[in-house]
């Protein structure tokens, strides 16, 4: 019988099968509480996992042709060295727009830092301009030789030094969650394993008993690997459900919040949870099938 | 249905059979005698393939048992009754379940095949215990119920090790005349005792041959029986 007739086999509820193991026992309650806490982690790492991706992708889109120009001159000056600014980048081929930020958005920029009542107008603030490249981009070099003469307190910043780290930063953070995922998955099919042996153990006169009565290895093999993988299955799906309570007591930093605001699943990506349950009872099926095969292979 | 060519078995360097041939044909009656210890159980777990020879041959229903995988001797030992002295249950099951585990271990369970339980259970005097739980069974009736899963599969050979080991003697008496009834409905029955009282009754009811194991080797019991 090939794997996908057992899992068939599996599917089609067998009372017979059921009942012939015994249904009590310590494993009952390691392996529900092993799926649970598994599965509960799982969700946080996939919604790490997922929320790290989201950051790469808005800082990667939102910052790749996005650059603010950092203008410090004396207040008279200020002014008219944003107007020349202005002026050069207008007439910057690359340059698709560019705008000087209102004082709230800069003292949106300054709140979480020093608080929402900052009086921006009374503190020698730099004036910041935003530009936005086309798709071609624009000369940088050329763009800082021409502030340079047009208006000497202008500082080109092109968001690429800083940006670049944090979206690799990020990157690899989405790789992390789904190598945390793997090595969840890895240590639930251990402790299954175990759980399995230890079953396997504790059950050696029903085992004996069935091969006495003409049972076949895989109907054995069947019997606790039925057991284990609904098992699995249930605490699997207990410990999704916290997950996901628990993830909705996160406060919500919309799609673009930080890791620990937006440790949360967006849109469709609610749906990726709804995997680990039948993930978990497949690691499940193949531990306590390849566990009881070893164990009955062992015996007489 | 099994025969034995010089079969020997040892266990961790030392002998426990040697030199063992046997044939046990259709519809024969064997009693296999021999001190605790001896290997008679070895014996009979070498007829159902529960244990594979160290040297000979096994055949069981024609087949040679190092050419069977564990599928084929499991598929063999549907055909062979086993009755334990311990007489191994399934303790969290009602003894109904327990009477009819060959039937669903080998997927045959069935409301027809739920009549011939029923039968069964009434022929081994059981009837009034279909859902008691083996612990609350008295000796006699965990044997009888043991016989009964032996014979619901209606096996070719029965294959009985110190069946009357944990019962009084009216009750091994009673046990005889089943196993007895059995070989007349043609049935091979090989019997492990190592109570000489109860092969010497035997003898008015069956035309049994008397074997013995001493140092290992099987071999025709004497007059003393």
């Amino acid at each position: 019988m090939n794997t996908l007739d057992r899992i068939k086999t599996l599917a089609a509820r067998d009372a017979g099968a059921d009942r012939v193991v015994p249904p009590a026992g310590f494993t009952v309650r390691l392996t529900l509480f092993t799926a649970a806490a598994m599965a509960f982690l799982t969700v946080f790492a996939l919604a790490l996992s997922m929320a790290a991706g989201r950051l790469a992708t808005s800082w990667g889109e939102e910052l790749a042709r996005a650059s603010t120009i950092r203008i410090s001159a004396p207040e008279v000056q200020l002014a008219a060295q944003t107007a020349a600014v202005l002026r050069v980048l207008e007439q910057t081929p690359g340059v698709a727009s560019a705008r000087a930020l209102s004082p709230e958005e800069q003292r949106a920029l300054l709140e979480p830092w020093f608080g929402p009542d900052l009086p921006v107008e009374s503190l020698p603030m730099p004036q910041l301009v935003e530009l936005q490249e086309t798709g071609d981009g624009y000369d940088a070099d050329g763009l800082r030789l021409r502030l340079q003469a047009e208006a000497p307190g202008a500082v080109l910043d092109e968001h690429s030094r800083w940006r670049r780290p944090l979206v690799t930063a990020a990157g690899r953070l989405r790789l992390l969650g789904w190598a945390a995922i793997v090595l969840i998955g890895a240590a639930t099919g251990a402790m299954v394993t175990l759980a399995a042996n230890a079953a396997l153990a504790a059950n050696a006169q029903v085992i004996a008993v069935l091969r006495l009565v003409g049972a076949t290895d895989g109907y054995i093999a069947g019997a606790f690997v039925r057991r284990f993988t609904l098992r699995t299955l249930a605490g699997a799906a207990a410990g999704t459900l916290i997950g996901l309570l628990a993830l909705l007591i996160v406060p919500a930093g919309g799609d673009t919040g930080g890791i620990l605001t937006g440790l949360r699943f967006a849109g469709l990506q609610w749906l990726w949870p709804l995997l680990v349950p039948p993930l978990a009872a497949v690691v499940a099926f193949f531990a306590t099938e390849l566990a009881a095969r070893r164990v009955l292979g062992g015996l007489a | 249905m099994i025969e034995l060519d010089n079969v020997a078995y040892s266990y961790s360097g030392a002998a426990i059979l040697s030199g063992v041939s046997l044939e046990l044909a259709p519809g024969s009656f064997h009693f296999l005698t021999g001190p605790s210890g001896s290997g008679k159980t070895t014996f009979l777990k070498l007829c159902y393939g529960a244990l594979r020879p160290t040297e000979g041959q096994v055949s069981i229903f024609g087949e040679d048992l190092a050419a069977m995988d564990r599928d084929a001797v499991a598929m063999a030992r549907r055909r062979i009754g086993v009755v334990h002295q311990d007489c191994q249950f399934l303790d969290h099951l009602p003894l109904a379940e327990n009477v009819a585990l060959p039937l669903t271990v080998s997927g045959q369970a069935s409301p027809e095949q739920a009549d011939n339980l029923r039968e069964l259970m009434t022929w081994v005097g059981l009837t009034e215990k279909y859902e008691a739980l083996p612990p609350e069974l008295s000796g006699g009736e965990r044997q009888r119920a043991a016989l009964a899963r032996a014979l619901i599969l209606s096996p070719d050979v029965i294959l009985a090790d110190e069946p009357t080991g944990n019962v009084d003697w009216e009750m091994s008496q009673r046990l005889l005349r089943l196993l007895v009834e059995l070989n007349r409905m043609g049935k091979t029955v090989m019997i492990a005792t190592h109570d000489l009282m109860l092969i010497r009754a035997a003898k008015s009811l069956v035309n049994a041959r008397n074997l013995r194991i001493a140092g290992g080797t099987l071999q025709a019991a004497g007059a003393d029986l």
